[in-house]
């Protein structure tokens, strides 16, 4: 089965997790070993002057040579933002050019502002990143970043942090059949059937945060999340059957019934 | 004295810094942090030769669990 490939690297798992919401860095590191993910999104925050610096550092935890970490430019609100958040990120992972840009429309929905979105993509693209996008689920505006030059297209599914699953499995069939770079679902999973459907539809990836941290049980939804996604993966490489809306097809023979 | 803002908080040292050596003072020497000064990256080979100067604006940044 082919491997996810990003800007030409493939990696072992189709699932992405966020870094974020946990209790402590021990469970973060055992629900992302549960999920069997590579690629783990990091957030990009001033340090805490004058606070202990001998605390732990989440990059101890999920150390840089384990995982890939992909910085996001998570809470920028405009392109300049997210743009030297990105570049501060570069520097912090020693000159890693993966990362995840988000540039958002308002706190409430947390939605995209594709605009600053398309303009911090360029920019960045230019400087060298590979930049993973998220964006809204609009087909056109997912092709203007694929042209852009960015190396994934990541629409959500439902708002950031909602649970709500995939709420228009058409927009993404969309974007899947249009794109040439890779589809991964970003935001709106809230269980592990939610991640098969998004890879039942041809998504080549789900990146999910709160779905796992949120669970009463972390480690054990991060297993059903890495479950998920490999059966959807299957399913969708397997092909459904055809539905058929008003008529049944028996699955034992028709003939040799007794007393016939 | 050197009057600089980190991370939006004024503060105050007497006598010249390198990035460096505030670095060290800060208690942060040998993590993984970027610092940004005046909205230029200070990339770590430049830690040792980048001299600070009263008014520069630094932002000190870390790795932090988000999604």
């Amino acid at each position: 089965m082919h491997q996810l490939t990003i800007a030409g690297t493939a990696y072992a798992s189709r699932l992405l997790v966020g870094t974020g919401k946990y209790r402590d860095f021990a469970e973060t590191r055992a629900a992302i070993d549960a999920s069997g993910s590579s690629i783990v999104t990091v957030a990009i925050r001033r340090t805490n002057i004058g606070q202990d610096p001998s605390q732990p550092n989440l990059l101890d935890a999920l150390p840089p040579s384990q995982f890939t970490i992909l910085p996001n430019t998570a809470g920028c609100y405009t392109a300049d933002d997210a743009v030297r958040t990105l570049r501060l990120a570069r520097e912090l992972l020693d000159g890693h050019p993966l990362c995840k840009l988000e540039v958002l429309g308002d706190p409430t929905s947390l939605f995209p502002n594709m605009p600053e979105t398309l303009k911090a993509a360029e920019t960045l693209v230019r400087d060298g990143f590979h930049v993973m996008v998220y964006c809204s689920d609009d087909p056109i505006q997912a092709k203007m970043l694929e042209e852009i030059g960015c190396v994934a297209v990541m629409p959500l599914a439902s708002l950031i942090g909602s649970g709500m699953g995939i709420l228009n499995p058409w927009n993404l069939r969309l974007i899947i059949d249009n794109a040439r770079v890779p589809v991964i679902v970003d935001a709106g999973v809230g269980t592990a059937s939610d991640a098969a459907i998004a890879m039942e539809l041809g998504c080549d990836g789900v990146l999910m945060n709160t779905a796992i941290a949120h669970a009463k049980n972390p480690v054990l939804m991060a297993s059903a999340m890495k479950k998920g996604v490999e059966a959807g993966r299957e399913a969708y490489l397997a092909g459904r059957m055809p539905r058929k809306l008003y008529s049944a097809d028996p699955s034992s023979p028709t003939a040799g019934l007794i007393g016939s | 004295m050197l009057e600089i803002k980190i991370n939006g908080e004024a503060r105050q040292f007497p006598e010249a810094l390198t990035v460096a050596e505030l670095i060290a003072l800060l208690g942060y020497t040998g993590k993984r942090i970027a610092v940004e000064r005046n909205g230029e990256i200070v990339a770590k080979s430049q830690h040792g030769s980048t001299w600070l100067v009263s008014g520069d604006a630094l932002e000190i940044v870390v790795a932090v669990g988000g999604g």
